[in-house]
């Protein structure tokens, strides 16, 4: 059976896709879908349906799908909504396809998290998040009160973990109806006094499937890992040049092996260092970095990656992905050791997803 | 019968797309969204907010006159039009 490996884009105006056969060195362009609705996360679940969600200024916040491949979309929002007493829900942030019998898990702004068990065509809160006893104190951080971050747990569907940036993580082991803070020993230097139980500025939180309790994340103060399913964080920023960045990937055949990039500090632009594009790569979970830049532009790239924007494959030599707030797609085929432009002039990016289809 | 126009960008969202021109009974705005609603089922949602309001970057005029109010009345011969907010970029 061939395969098809696609990297799904989600942008300020619509969706596209980019495929190519596993050789990952000539990608066709598909798109724009969902009709230029912004989008900020575009994934294929395993069944093979598509799912992109965002918000619309006209129109709402709303859930578009396809199972023909993106030849035909529906679009849906009935129950995404914290009623007419709540806040107007603005936008989807993060989708995440639990399982193949159409259950569906949506990252929304303002934070909180829906459900859905019928591939998307209706929601339901997942009102246990919000009705923790921080929730009157969370704050927007200056990308919104977004959860952007939704990890199932890879054998029970108990457990999960979400982030929400400038509010932290949660876990619940009771499948969503009370959960727990996860940020203890993860900086927040933007309050004063030591780290408080949430209120962490989470940019994008990651856990492998291989090793359950191994949790990964990119915070705007530092990179951390945590051996016990959060309990505990260690800083893992180490040598790299800044602890500021946006995305985070786990290599999926070894939990060892993960991916930053680092950016300009939060008042010097959120860019690539001094103009010149890098990835980061760690084999030993955080311990030491290796600079990844061959093939990318190494003067006057001042682009921005944002939180969603890097993904990572899963054939035996994983392609890594990452789009930038100004239109470009960079990936490589042989894990970051090489680099080279796979799109350019799209809408501004806000998502990068990989899939990899039976064709 | 009222007389609704509704914007292409909002009628291309459904499968079984509604008519951009179209006649409808109802004595209200919102009865006139609940309508449109109970034909293309969620039309609702891309028009109203929690409040429930109109969305804020969705104008409607009633017979030439902006009309803001879910609890306005239509007459027989109201003529609605609904218009996506101008936006740059």
């Amino acid at each position: 059976m061939s395969q098809r490996v696609e990297v799904l884009v989600g942008t300020k105006k619509g969706a596209f896709i980019l495929e190519s056969d596993p050789a990952r060195r000539d990608w066709r362009l598909r798109g724009p879908f969902c009709q230029n609705w912004p989008t900020h996360d575009f994934i294929r679940a395993a069944d093979g349906t598509l799912y992109a969600g965002g918000g619309s200024n006209w129109y709402g916040p709303s859930v578009w799908r396809s199972t023909d491949n993106g030849e035909s979309w529906t679009q849906s929002s009935a129950g995404l909504t914290y009623g007419d007493a709540g806040p107007k829900l603005t936008t989807i942030w993060k989708l995440a396809a639990a399982d193949s019998n159409g259950t569906v898990y949506a990252g929304v702004e303002p934070a909180g998290l829906f459900r859905s068990d019928d591939h998307g065509a209706t929601w339901s809160h997942v009102a246990g998040l919000r009705e923790h006893p921080s929730r009157p104190d969370w704050q927007p951080g200056n990308g919104g009160l977004c959860l952007h971050s939704i990890v199932t747990h890879p054998t029970d569907p108990n457990r999960m973990w979400v982030a929400a940036s400038a509010v932290g993580t949660f876990e619940t082991t009771d499948g969503g109806k009370t959960w727990e803070t996860r940020n203890k020993g993860v900086r927040a230097d933007f309050v004063p006094g030591p780290p408080p139980d949430f209120g962490q500025c989470v940019h994008k939180l990651r856990l492998h499937p291989d090793q359950p309790e191994w949790l990964y994340q990119q915070n705007h103060c530092g990179v951390y890992r945590s051996d016990d399913g959060g309990r505990q964080w260690t800083e893992i920023t180490n040598e790299l040049p800044s602890e500021f960045g946006f995305p985070m990937v786990i290599h999926p055949h070894d939990p060892k092996t993960i991916y930053v990039i680092p950016h300009s500090g939060p008042e010097a632009g959120r860019q690539m260092i001094d103009g010149h594009a890098a990835v980061f790569r760690s084999r030993d979970r955080g311990d030491t970095w290796q600079r990844l830049s061959d093939g990318l532009p190494g003067n006057a790239a001042f682009v921005t990656v944002l939180r969603e924007n890097m993904a990572i494959d899963s054939l035996d030599q994983p392609g890594v992905y990452f789009g930038t707030s100004t239109g470009q797609v960079f990936g490589s085929a042989d894990e970051g050791e090489h680099w080279s432009l796979m799109a350019d002039y799209l809408p501004p990016i806000w998502s990068v997803e990989a899939a990899v289809v039976n064709a | 019968m009222a007389t609704v126009h509704l914007p292409r960008s909002l009628v291309t969202l459904f499968t079984n797309p509604p008519p951009r021109h179209l006649q409808l009974a109802s004595t209200s705005l919102g009865g006139l969204v609940d309508e449109l609603d109970s034909r293309w089922p969620g039309m609702r949602d891309r028009l109203v907010e929690p409040g429930p309001r109109l969305r804020e970057h969705i104008n409607v005029f009633v017979d030439g006159e902006r009309e803001r109010d879910l609890a306005a009345p239509l007459g027989d011969a109201s003529v609605v039009h609904v218009i996506p907010a101008v936006a740059g970029g």
